[in-house]
């Protein structure tokens, strides 16, 4: 049931807007508003019972556990939360001078400073909203410092074939051709096509480090070499970030600018599809080029660094700094872990990983790179189960939700056919993986006696599987009254 | 160990799963010289309380003053309810709802938010929601591009009385995809954007109009005329828009005799606390045939196998994870915690409620201007009507009346100087339905005060907190 169909006429939640209509005579009638927008009319118990029931439908972090690859669904401290929404910084206006919020960008700029050291990047702005935003960022940078240099002729940004679907999008928002480089059958890149592909029509590469297919890219110094003798930047897409967090330096593999998600290496929370945060770091000689604003600390107080003292930046990506509150989180959950816990976090998501890894394997699963290690993730191959049994990696994630599992990442990467990419962050107990792979196990057993379970799944959840092509064909994206 | 369930027990029990010596041989192919090996830059570790006394201390170090900037993000009431809601785990610790059947919760939440603002704004179809309302006028620009198949010129109308940080967003974003955006100017004693400033352009090929209701002024465009000369000229209209101004305005759905075929802004007013400037949602509404040029997120309403009505993500053959390289935009996300924020807000403040909010901010802006009546140094800049925010001349250096005030816990207003050299000591000013009468009576003593002693050449020191 809709918000809407609670809804009577002339019922309200009173106490929350001023009883009477203002006088606004003073506004031409012609400018103004000839009906009551249709918004629903609820009493406030109607509204709260409402919207906390539908939370009930969801899966989230706090109730099920969620190993979905690339996405990195660690638990979301509540402190991050609580100390977040202090009413001192929620009154703040993002306007109010620099002496009214002395305290918000110290947290700000205390977390630029962590960033650097994490990454080995020379500098950092905090204002990218999302990952998207700063893989903008980061390749609108590349092509603002071979513009600056008057090296204008490079055209093209290499992408592995493996890579998620915003890096070429992302390219192609700057200007720039794709070109893709095929990986080798160990999940590395196929550095002899790298060789054939750079020239000096190279812009840069994107990468991920681990890749996409959870595994690490040994050569990258190698990559780096070449990317760099051509005249390229080596961007770096922090998706992965946690498994090497407080292991390895992406400044120090070679890479000259990168974003990190701070709702996955950081713990914010991904809240139904974002706020994300997409800070991006820098070597020097991108220094300048950096979006605005920053905070600069001059001994004793703390300042915003705007286009005026940077006239290189490339400019603003939102009306004010970006995802602030969300930054605030991410501060908090660094402070709580600590120089200690940060070298604990790819410790420990990469002892969970390859525990399932192997537990999963032991129960017969076929993995997509039986010779490497994970990293932070791995990828189990149903392309078996398919000939086999005709039951896909959809069948499976399907049934998983009935176990009270959510599914892991499939279909991505598209190089792995039938793929689910499996992350169980650090935070999950042993005993909760074990349970996973029981499921797993009851699973493959229903699919070898009992397919239609599978195919008919999922039987628990509020619906059943949807017709998506009738969500397409015949739009109903707004509710309308019968 | 900070979130690290490990017990000893489980360390060496998972590791002899592996067949691994310790956790470190779990990294051996990784090369031995790129690890890390201090980590000076982040501080040890904190411990739940010593954490909660420094958030204590910095977030009252900021004091809580009495704010009078609007200039994109407006303090209003916001329901108790909202954000309780809207931090329970089960949104708070979701993903993106790819398993839609497990996020039934999500996906309805976004089909009664892109119900209700297509209803606000009087358009066809909502997307899930942008980054903010700059973002949201980049992408705006770019969808116009797309949308507008008649245009070769890649040329958009932008006045220059639309929000600075917007224009400079959009700069930023679109800068490296050959579109030509092209300033209009504002009528110097209206601060609105004259139709006259478009007729120069008649006969050319233009893309799309943006317009702003009300402006960054605060003044009211006259919507219909602009909107009539972007569709007689061949132009798309993107509107950017105040949600909450839209309760009481004419929604850009019904601006002229079409309607504005794009309309984005800031949803902040709608729920979303101050915060330092986010996270915020930018939204956007576009006309039904525009609906596969928008980007970001679309939820439609469809049914499952039983025939049961359920939500699900449409339309993603628009996005980057089908189409890459040749997808409408990057963007992977939506702002889904706010929009759920907005969603309960709407719900519980209702249409009506909606009005009475935006009206009651109208009128205590308008009595604040009021009270300068008789103080010949300062008043309104511009002639033309405006919605609750007004632009002050201040008679006296704003680089020290504002300190001045800021040190007497008062935050006057946005110095429009910063932005627009020809309105130097020109202060923006917004008092919401939150300011009461004696906030109003501050404010102007306060000022008075201040601006007197400037004028009369005593030099006004800030007092320091």
């Amino acid at each position: 049931m809709l918000i809407f169909e609670h809804s009577r006429p002339g019922r309200e939640a009173p106490g929350h807007s001023p009883r009477e209509l203002a006088d606004v005579s003073d506004i031409p009638a012609g400018l103004l508003r000839e009906d009551v927008p249709g918004l629903p009319e609820v009493s406030e118990l109607q509204a709260v019972r409402h919207y906390t029931r539908l939370s009930q439908k969801n899966f989230s972090i706090d109730t099920q556990f969620y190993p979905l690859g690339s996405c990195t669904m660690k638990y979301n401290p509540r402190a991050c939360n609580t100390y977040a929404m202090l009413p001192g910084f929620l009154a703040r206006h993002p306007l109010a001078p620099a002496s009214n919020g002395q305290g918000f960008l110290a947290c700000m700029y205390e977390l630029q400073e962590m960033l650097k050291d994490v990454t080995g990047m020379k500098a950092v702005s905090l204002t990218p909203a999302a990952g998207a935003q700063g893989e903008f960022t980061g390749v609108a940078m590349i092509r603002a410092y071979h513009d600056a240099r008057g090296d204008s002729e490079r055209s093209e940004i290499l992408v592995p074939d493996a890579a998620h679907g915003t890096n070429p999008a992302t390219a192609t928002m700057c200007g720039y051709k794709v070109r893709e480089i095929p990986t080798l059958k160990d999940g590395d890149v196929d550095l002899e096509a790298l060789k054939q592909a750079v020239g000096p029509q190279t812009a840069g590469i994107m990468l991920t480090n681990p890749s996409t297919l959870g595994v690490f890219e040994r050569r990258i110094q190698e990559i780096a070499r070449i990317v760099h003798e051509a005249g390229g930047l080596l961007y770096y897409d922090g998706a992965n970030l946690n498994a090497i967090l407080g292991k390895v330096r992406p400044g120090v593999m070679g890479f000259d600018v990168i974003h990190m998600n701070l709702h996955k290496t950081f713990s914010t929370p991904h809240g139904g599809g974002g706020p994300g945060a997409g800070p991006v770091g820098v070597s020097e000689r991108l220094e300048p080029f950096l979006p605005v604003p920053m905070v600069g600390h001059d001994g004793e107080r703390y300042h915003w660094i705007t286009e005026k003292d940077r006239p290189q930046s490339i400019g603003r990506l939102s009306a004010f700094m970006g995802n602030a509150g969300v930054l605030l989180r991410a501060y908090i959950y660094a402070r709580l872990l600590g120089r200690e816990g940060m070298h604990r976090v790819a410790d420990f998501a990469t002892l969970n990983a390859n525990y399932l890894m192997v537990k999963l394997r032991e129960a017969g699963f076929d993995l997509a790179f039986p010779g490497r290690r994970a990293t932070h993730e791995f990828i189990v191959t149903l392309k078996r189960q398919k000939k086999e049994l005709d039951v896909t990696a959809m069948d499976f994630a399907k049934r998983l939700l009935d176990y009270g599992y959510h599914a892991p990442t499939t279909y991505f990467p598209l190089l792995v056919p039938e793929c689910l990419l499996i992350e169980p962050t650090e935070t999950e107990a042993r005993e909760e993986l074990d349970g996973f792979v029981e499921a797993m196990v009851k699973i493959q057993e229903e699919a070898e006696t009992n397919a239609e379970v599978l195919k008919e799944a999922p039987h628990t959840q509020p619906v059943r599987r949807l017709d998506d092509v009738r969500a397409a064909r015949e739009l109903d994206l707004a509710w309308m009254e019968n | 160990m900070p979130f690290i369930p490990h017990t000893e027990d489980d360390i060496r029990a998972m590791l002899e799963a592996i067949g691994a010596d310790s956790i470190e041989a779990l990294f051996d192919e990784i090369p031995a010289d790129l690890r890390i090996k201090h980590l000076d830059g982040v501080p040890e570790t904190m411990s739940e309380p010593e954490l909660a006394r420094l958030m204590l201390e910095r977030a009252e170090q900021d004091g809580r003053p009495l704010n009078f900037i609007g200039a994109g993000a407006y303090e209003h009431h916001i329901p108790a309810a909202v954000w309780e809601i809207t931090t329970r785990g089960e949104f708070y610790s979701a993903y993106t709802p790819y398993q839609a059947e497990a996020s039934q919760g999500t996906l309805q939440v976004i089909y009664e938010y892109q119900t209700m603002m297509t209803r606000l704004m009087a358009m066809d179809a909502s997307n899930a929601s942008l980054y903010d309302g700059a973002s949201a006028l980049a992408e705006a620009v770019l969808m116009a591009v797309r949308a507008n198949r008649k245009s070769k010129s890649r040329k958009v109308l932008m006045p220059v009385a639309v929000h600075p940080a917007y224009r400079a967003t959009t700069r930023t974003i679109v800068d490296n995809q050959d579109i030509n955006l092209v300033e209009v100017p504002y009528d110097p004693a209206g601060g609105h954007t004259p139709v006259e400033a478009l007729k120069q352009y008649e006969g050319e090929d233009i893309t799309a109009l943006v317009i702003s209701q009300p402006n960054f002024f605060g003044i009211l465009e006259d919507v219909d005329a602009l909107t009539d000369w972007a569709h007689a000229n061949g132009a798309l209209v993107i509107a950017v828009a105040n949600p909450m101004a839209a309760a009481l305005l004419t929604p850009p759905g019904r601006w002229g005799e079409q309607g504005a075929d794009i309309a984005c802004g800031e949803g902040q007013p709608l729920g979303v606390p101050l915060s330092s400037g986010g996270p915020y949602y930018g939204y956007m509404c576009c006309r039904k045939e525009h609906v596969r040029q928008m980007q970001g997120r679309i939820v439609g309403r469809t049914v499952d196998r039983d025939g049961r009505t359920g939500y699900t993500l449409t339309l993603q053959a628009r996005e980057q994870h089908i189409r890459r390289s040749k997808a409408t935009s990057n963007i992977c996300t939506n702002q889904g915690l706010l929009v759920t924020a907005s969603t309960i807000f709407m719900a519980i403040v209702g249409g009506a409620g909606l009005q009475r909010i935006a009206a009651a901010s109208h009128a205590n802006t308008r009595a604040l201007v009021e009270r300068f009546r008789d103080n010949p140094a300062i008043g309104p800049v511009f002639d033309r009507p405006c919605f609750h925010e007004c632009v002050l001349k201040v008679g006296a250096p704003l680089n020290t009346v504002l300190p001045a005030l800021a040190g007497d816990n008062l935050i006057a207003g946005y110095d429009l100087g910063q932005d627009y050299p020809e309105l130097e000591d020109c202060l923006l000013v917004c008092a919401t339905e939150t300011k009461t009468e004696q906030d109003l009576d501050h404010y102007v003593e306060a000022m008075n005060r201040v601006v007197g002693d400037a004028t009369a050449g005593r030099t006004a020191k800030p007092k320091m907190a």
